[in-house]
């Protein structure tokens, strides 16, 4: 039954993300990045972490799907154009993408026994298990996050003062 | 248990659950014409039926019967999936509303829940931060420069006062040390009133953030700026006719409702007497159960009460200034509050 | 066929929630259907172009609705982002609380504060003043 649940939600996950890149219409290919991040969402929730299934719908589904919806509105992004592309990238990008993707996986498969699996489950990992882990054993990278974010804030603040001396 | 015999019972859950949503979302709407009439010192509907009782079932049909029509130069994929998601998102919000205490099973299935999450809570934010795109859709699919704008204004309202709303959501969240609803209920049972969130859990900040930030998220009065009829005609719904028109205004008073319930969970006990053990519990399991849905029934009926009388009373608020009050003084209300709850729990389990 | 299907899945809490979306899906479909149904075959449809129009308060449109709109809405989507990541730390914070010793509330206490310093450094700035 996971298994049955992980391959259909596997299928809608490719699916978006071809339907992304093969829609004209950027309003088209922002919805298919949020069904791919849905379904993200599930097969989290089937390994069992039930939280970072909510936190990819709150924050990837809800709100940076949001800012590229925002972009889109705002921006009157229409049609695509459909170009031919350049022949280089033609000749060179699919070879290109095959070498990556071997490499990639030759590479998991070399350390496949390292890394430590997790099964479908119906297990679920609780949630003070995490913060724990969280609060405790990674106190460093979570005050530096804290950082990040600020950081980020300054970003955001900076922008809006350019769009505002224009 | 047989696996039939489960999935019959869920199915028959979610069945009952919606129609009593649905049932409730028609009466709402009766409610709040009733009531809106009364403070204009006026009737309200009370021509068809007896005190204007059938009123919700004949617009009803009256909407189903108007010409469905689709403008022409609209997006049509987009327009017509808007409102399905919101819909959707208002009636699947509710499936994580406990409305009676959990003890009450039927062959090990719990009577008064859909679904009995570990994560509850954040499963009710994750469907209101994805309700966004329901009005964000309709708004730009429609290709009116006023449904456009209304759409933007509401999405740009929705992200402000989500955080405010899901911030505002911690305070209890600590308290409890669970995101499950049933058991942030049971963890106000012990004193009737007194040990209620917002009296003995000491969240009355909390509460007020979170039921201004849910009447600015359900895009109620005095936020209702997306609908501002003198500005934006009817804001991101203008194009839309029929059902359709009929599925966002379902979507607004199903919101109101599971507010409504999530505000009564939260802050007001849930399904919890006031009186706590004042009284001598009944025996009967039965009457236990109806007492139980009985309190619940009523605080709920009090917060859309409270909604329609905000409505009926306080004038709109001004874009500039709804967008400062949320960003300005909301949150940082919101994290200024979580900050002194930790502290004074921490004061507190120092002590004990 | 319980064992085929496996018990404990169905059993799961999510599955009414799976049930309810499918519900939900239905729900909305089956009165678009029906309304598109009884417009089909029963009432007239009479198109025409002003009837079709969109209405902008009675005066005919010019040109689409897809046009560039200020972009402040923009920024506060931006600044609604940089918040939402700190909503989703605290919330873990939050739940496993009572757990967790005096090291960890100093840490978020200095978490909350570094980012209510932004908020008002935000604010000094005038972003958060719609304009």
């Amino acid at each position: 039954m996971h298994l049955i649940l992980f391959i259909i939600f596997a299928g809608f996950c490719l699916a978006g993300a071809i339907n992304l890149l093969l829609q004209t219409h950027p309003i088209n290919s922002a919805l298919s990045l949020i069904v791919v991040m849905s379904s993200l969402a599930v097969l989290y929730l089937l390994l069992g972490a039930e939280f970072l299934a909510i936190a990819q719908i709150i924050v990837y589904a809800g709100a940076v799907m949001v800012l590229f919806t925002f972009v889109v509105m705002l921006l009157n992004v229409g049609e695509e154009e459909k170009t031919h592309g350049s022949k280089a990238a033609k000749i060179i990008g699919f070879p290109a993408i095959v070498a990556a993707f071997s490499v990639l996986t030759t590479v998991i498969l070399a350390i496949q026994n390292k890394l430590g699996g997790v099964k479908l489950s119906d297990g679920v990992t609780p949630m003070t298990e995490l913060s724990t882990v969280l609060f405790r054993d990674m106190l460093l990278p979570f005050e530096l996050t804290s950082v990040l974010i600020l950081v980020a804030i300054l970003g955001a603040v900076a922008l809006a003062r350019k769009e505002g001396h224009r | 248990m047989s696996i039939w015999l489960f999935l019959l019972f869920s199915i028959l859950k979610v069945a009952v659950v919606t129609a009593i949503f649905l049932g409730g979302v028609a009466y709402t709407v009766l409610l709040e014409r009733k009531v809106v009439g009364r403070i204009q010192n006026r009737w309200g509907p009370s021509r068809v039926g007896p005190f204007g009782l059938w009123q919700p079932m004949v617009d009803g049909l009256k909407l189903f019967l108007k010409e469905d029509f689709i403008p022409a130069g609209v997006y049509r994929p987009l327009y017509l999936t808007a409102p399905l998601i919101a819909l959707g998102c208002s009636l699947l919000s509710i499936a994580v509303v406990p409305f009676g205490s959990q003890d009450i099973t039927v062959h090990g299935v719990k009577v008064f829940e859909l679904a009995d999450l570990n994560i509850g809570l954040l499963v009710l934010l994750g469907v209101t931060s994805m309700s966004i795109y329901g009005i964000a859709l309709a708004g730009w699919s429609s290709n009116n420069k006023y449904s456009l704008l209304g759409s933007l204004r509401s999405s740009a309202q929705m992200i402000s006062y989500e955080l405010a709303l899901g911030l505002s959501l911690v305070g209890v969240v600590l308290r409890t040390g669970s995101f499950s609803l049933a058991d942030i209920v049971k963890a106000q049972s012990a004193h009737g009133a007194l040990s209620w969130n917002i009296l003995g859990g000491g969240q009355i900040i909390a509460f007020l953030i979170y039921i201004t930030a849910a009447y600015a998220e359900t895009n109620r009065a005095p936020f209702d700026l997306p609908e501002a009829e003198t500005e934006l005609v009817a804001g991101y719904h203008t194009e839309y006719s029929s059902m359709k028109f009929a599925m966002f205004f379902m979507a607004e008073y199903g919101n109101m409702i599971t507010v409504s319930c999530v505000a009564t969970l939260l802050f007001f006990g849930g399904w919890n007497s006031p009186f706590g053990h004042l009284f001598p519990e009944p025996q009967n399991i039965v009457i236990q159960a109806l007492l139980a849905l009985f309190w619940f029934i009523i605080k709920v009926f009090f917060f859309l009460f409270l909604y329609i009388w905000v409505r009926g009373t306080l004038p709109r608020f001004r874009y500039d200034q709804l967008m400062g009050f949320g960003w300005r003084y909301l949150l940082p209300i919101a994290m200024l509050n979580i900050v002194g709850t930790s502290l004074v729990l921490s004061a507190l389990m120092a002590n004990s | 066929m319980a064992y085929f299907y496996g018990n404990s899945m169905l059993s799961s809490p999510y599955f009414p929630l799976a049930v309810l979306f499918v519900a939900a899906l239905g729900f909305g479909l089956a009165p678009l259907g029906l309304a598109w149904a009884w417009a089909r075959l029963v009432s007239p449809a009479k198109p025409n172009a002003i009837k079709n129009a969109i209405y902008e308060c009675g005066l005919e449109s010019k040109g689409d609705a897809w046009v560039q709109f200020r972009s402040a809405y923009y920024l506060y989507a931006i600044i609604f982002l940089v918040f939402d990541v700190e909503a989703v730390f605290l919330l873990p914070f939050a739940v496993a609380f009572t757990g967790l010793g005096v090291g960890a509330c100093l840490a978020m206490l200095v978490f909350v504060l570094l980012l209510i310093e932004g908020l008002a450094w935000a604010w000094a700035k005038g972003i958060l003043t719609w304009a």
